[in-house]
């Protein structure tokens, strides 16, 4: 029991003398708090976007056939459809519709889906809330399209659709697929490109090749391959904010190296008083260590907790257009509060150890100090 | 390389372990050439305050390296989507032919530094330094060792990339190129069943006969301690992770790390390292019981390191064998 006593004692006397020493202390608490705070918000804020866009391609078709024509996505041909229907191990092969519309007023580009059990008739559209909030449309109101051609034509909204989905259908126009071919001018042999559901998961590789080998002008794109390239590029973003705020995390390093050597003539004075007393040189290195960790607690905590209400509940207002895209209108979403303790201890890794390898040093200085020599 | 938060953390820790081991090795060989404990020299002086800053730099390391042992394989873990045929960590670890030696190496340091830390507390008991010059003259080994780490993994992060979508020709490429062999191969579990439980009787029958005083034990007890150890690595692989998956083909050691078996990996590792060093240290200080300043205190330094070693391969043990008998699965049933 001796033992855990004498760690005890050490803390309580770290805490008092970390207290004595307020300002100095904040203002590191500070600023550690707040390079644990971004660090964690970025690494909160990819993961849950890839979180989200896994949930949302949980249900999709296993694989897109897309034709490809000079290197560029090209309409494909309906009648593809029938030799596909033959292999087997397949569900029926579905043709879609879908495409971009950029509106002129709002500037932004919107995505027009024709679904396969579209509600309302032709002449009649459904939109996304981000639509609705930049062109002030709702329900009842009419809104024109500029058709291939250059004449106009005018659809209806018949519904706003809901919040909750607005991470995906922020920019959707759900339209029918005459007006579709309308506006695109499509002629009704052609669709944008066909999905393939599989039921045995282990075919979907098999049965690609087979595709391909039917059709050599198609590319067929899994919903894995999907999945994998969302998780690289959202992990590269991440990364890469984080590359850069390596320099933030530096000057945060240099500070805590600078705070940490730089004592002044009081603090040593303590040491120094300390030693002549009768503590050891390990015993101070134990001190400073309880102070590393109160000061690397403390802010890893703080941290933490302020870029989950930053992320979950604020919708990560500091850096959202950096981490979500391009996109002219952005949806308004809350993320699916998630951490795990993985994302926790790259973060400790990220800043905890940091700031620990550049403080054992000046700690280690600071308890080698001769009594004499300070206190004279 | 893929831009992923953990794999900078990682590549930045073994940045900053392998600086402050060479740090501390840089004074590790001034203290090996110009040691003299019975001078009073400045010099002698600055080596002798030198050796707190190297033992404090040593714990951190030793607490760092187990923490980026499990950070290692939990991005491995994580990264497994990214590449076709990859199932879990043992996918991932096997995309290119740093991934293994990466992880052993994180081990065998770990092990290292737990061993120079026990090397350390024996040394730091006695007053007149007695094992300063081998201590030092092993770290520069570890040092080596840690090099080499910081070395292989950068090599294994850097060449990790993903399979996405390439704009010519989407699936084709990815399944026709290679697939990753995501399992590992495994010994029969039945020998290695007798192996597992032969090795860890053979250690407790020694430990208890090293704590009963009897000489020589002590290296007999270090070593089974040590074969145990690979033993038990070997039968995690073998059949002791396939009993917690319920599942006779998975012979993955990491997935046990995951939530889905209730972090039960970590009691098993943490408990198995720890065991294994403390057991291997008895050994390691055995010779060093001749040496006047230490020959009071040692013994009873070695049976606590045995007492915890021999309660650590108990613990190992006893959920192992809980889960074995407890569990509806049956291996050899099939």
């Amino acid at each position: 029991m001796s033992y855990i006593d004498k760690h005890r004692n050490l803390i309580d006397f770290t805490l008092s003398s970390l207290l004595r020493r307020k300002g100095k202390n904040i203002a590191l608490i500070l600023v550690y708090t707040l390079v644990v705070f971004i660090l964690s918000s970025v690494m909160f804020f990819t993961h849950a976007i890839k979180k989200e866009a896994s949930i949302i391609l949980k249900d999709a078709p296993e694989m897109v056939v897309q034709r490809v024509v000079a290197g560029r996505h090209d309409l494909i041909p309906i009648r593809y459809i029938e030799k596909i229907k033959g292999i087997r191990g397949i569900g029926l092969p579905n043709a879609r519709l879908w495409g971009y519309y950029f509106d002129p007023i709002a500037g932004a580009n919107y995505t027009l889906i024709v679904p396969d059990d579209f509600q309302y008739g032709q002449g009649d559209i459904a939109i996304g809330k981000g639509i609705s909030r930049s062109r002030l449309a709702y329900e009842g109101d009419i809104m024109p399209f500029m058709a291939y051609d250059g004449a106009l034509i005018n659809l209806r909204i018949r519904n706003v659709l809901s919040p909750e989905s607005e991470l995906v259908s922020s920019d959707l126009i759900l339209i029918s697929e005459n007006d579709f071919r309308r506006i695109f001018g499509i002629s009704k042999e052609y669709a944008t490109d066909l999905t393939v559901k599989v039921r045995n998961q282990r075919e979907i590789n098999t049965i690609v090749r087979k595709i391909t080998e039917i059709y050599p002008d198609t590319r067929v794109i899994t919903k894995n391959e999907i999945l994998r390239t969302y998780d690289a590029v959202f992990n590269w973003r991440g990364g890469i904010v984080i590359v850069i705020m390596s320099g933030a995390v530096m000057a945060f390093i240099v500070f805590a190296w600078d705070k940490a050597s730089g004592l002044s003539a009081e603090e040593k004075k303590e040491i120094g008083i300390l030693k002549a007393i009768g503590w050891e040189t390990s015993d101070v290195i134990l001190m400073k260590f309880w102070e590393g960790a109160v000061v690397s607690v403390t802010s890893f905590i703080a941290g933490i907790i302020l870029a989950y209400f930053h992320v979950f509940f604020a919708s990560s207002s500091l850096f959202e257009p950096v981490l979500k895209g391009w996109s002219v209108l952005y949806p308004e979403f809350k993320l699916t509060p998630f951490i795990d303790p993985y994302q926790v201890s790259t973060l400790f890794f990220l800043t905890v150890v940091p700031y620990t390898v550049a403080t054992i040093i000046p700690s280690w200085r600071a308890a080698t100090i001769d009594p004499d020599s300070v206190m004279r | 390389m893929i831009f992923h938060p953990a794999i900078i953390a990682l590549l930045l820790s073994s940045f900053l372990i392998t600086f402050l081991i060479l740090y501390s090795s840089y004074f590790g060989l001034r203290i090996v050439r110009k040691w003299d404990i019975k001078s009073g020299s400045e010099l002698q002086l600055n080596l002798e305050r030198r050796t707190y800053l190297i033992s404090t730099i040593l714990a951190y390391v030793l607490g760092f390296q187990l923490f980026s042992l499990f950070l290692y394989i939990y991005t491995a873990d994580n990264l497994h989507s990214l590449f076709v045929g990859a199932m879990c960590a043992a996918g991932t670890l096997n995309v290119n032919a740093y991934g293994y030696p990466t992880l052993i190496l994180k081990v065998v340091n770990f092990l290292l530094a737990g061993l120079w830390l026990i090397l350390n507390y024996t040394d730091n008991r006695a007053y007149d330094y007695p094992l300063i010059k081998k201590k030092y003259v092993f770290l520069l080994v570890i040092a080596l060792f840690v090099t080499a780490e910081m070395i292989i993994q950068t090599n294994y992060l850097l060449r990790l990339k993903a399979d996405v979508i390439t704009s010519c020709c989407g699936s084709l490429f990815s399944t026709d190129t290679r697939g990753i062999t995501s399992e590992i191969v495994a010994l029969p579990s039945i020998p290695m069943k007798i192996a597992f439980y032969l090795g860890m009787a053979f250690t407790f029958v020694s430990g208890i006969c090293f704590l009963k005083n009897s000489k020589l034990t002590g290296y007999v007890f270090s070593l089974a301690s040590a074969v145990t150890f690979i033993i038990s690595i070997i039968s995690l692989i073998s059949f002791i992770s396939l009993y917690f998956y319920d599942l006779p083909t998975h012979h993955c050691p990491f997935c046990i790390l995951q939530r889905e078996y209730g972090y039960i990996g970590y009691l098993l590792y943490i408990t198995i390292l720890g065991g294994s060093v403390l057991g291997m240290g008895v050994g390691v200080v055995m010779p060093f019981r001749d040496i006047k300043s230490l020959s009071e205190i040692l013994p009873s330094i070695q049976r606590r390191f045995a007492i915890i070693s021999l309660v650590l391969y108990f613990l190992f043990t006893a959920v192992v064998t809980y889960r074995i008998v407890f569990s509806d699965f049956k291996l050899e049933g099939y």
